[in-house]
């Protein structure tokens, strides 16, 4: 007897919900970019536990989950370069304070 | 209760107080420490799945790459931010309230359908997963259009971080 597939999408469902609660609830930039990758290994679980469950022979699922880490290291690279930008230029780093395009 | 399934209840509540962790912790480096628990935790759960590559970069990515930059951007912004007051907004019992309406969605969509009991396929013994996924990623019946697309993003993201963070005198 294995692990059911739907303890794997409650988990993943409750690890989306912690890191969206980290997402909308913090005021560090950083902080909230830790939310964001807590979902996206959310996501991730849930593509590998579907490709396991529902096709392992069709290697889409698998395929489909590179694709995720790829976008994930792209977008946490960006994201702090942006908050270091902008901590140099405006000294702050609280998501409420910067409220400016341009200074 | 089989090994497989206390393995698997032991680190989803392991990863999970972890990621509770990271959304809570007033000092920042711990809160970059904690998501290091917890992405080990989701690693283990790509070696119950069967998917030893992608645990491996699971490590190697994410805890290699992704933590580390967190831990030094942390470092890099700190001095602003102090770890004694308050770290989250003022609207937090709205986002509490938001996450776990969420989750009861979800649960409640899960048990309206029927696919999610059931015993897994049994993976044959002689089947090359890895070999199966490397060879989907660069053939042009498979993904090389996706993969290579993946490629350029990343190439892109890097570059434009670069020249973002640069410190112009």
């Amino acid at each position: 007897m294995m692990v059911p597939l739907s303890w794997y999408l409650i988990f993943s469902a409750a690890l989306f919900c912690v890191g969206l609660f980290g997402v909308l609830s913090r005021k560090n930039a950083v902080a909230i970019l830790m939310g964001i990758e807590l979902m996206l290994n959310a996501v991730n679980v849930n593509l590998i536990a579907f490709w396991r469950y529902r096709s392992p022979s069709f290697i889409a699922g698998q395929a489909f989950a590179i694709i995720v880490f790829a976008v994930a290291a792209s977008e946490v690279a960006v994201g702090l370069a942006l908050i270091i930008s902008i901590y140099r230029r405006r000294n702050t780093v609280v998501a409420d304070e910067i409220d400016m395009m341009k200074f | 209760m089989t090994p497989m399934q206390i393995i698997f209840i032991l680190t989803a509540a392991a990863t999970l107080s972890a990621a509770v962790l990271v959304v809570t912790t007033r000092n920042i480096i711990h809160a970059a420490l904690w998501l290091i628990v917890s992405l080990f935790g989701v690693a283990v759960f790509y070696v119950l799945l069967n998917a030893g590559f992608f645990a491996v970069v699971q490590v190697v990515i994410y805890i290699g790459a992704i933590a580390i930059l967190f831990i030094f951007a942390v470092m890099l912004t700190r001095r602003l931010m102090s770890d004694s007051g308050p770290q989250s907004n003022t609207n937090w019992w709205l986002a509490a309230v938001i996450s776990v309406l969420l989750f009861v969605g979800l649960i409640w969509m899960l048990s309206s359908w029927r696919g999610v009991t059931g015993e897994p396929p049994v993976l044959k013994s002689n089947i090359d997963t890895i070999g199966l996924l490397g060879r989907a990623l660069v053939s042009p019946d498979g993904f090389v259009l996706p993969f290579e697309l993946a490629s350029v993003l990343l190439v892109a993201a890097l570059i434009g971080a670069i020249y973002v963070a640069w410190e112009r005198k």
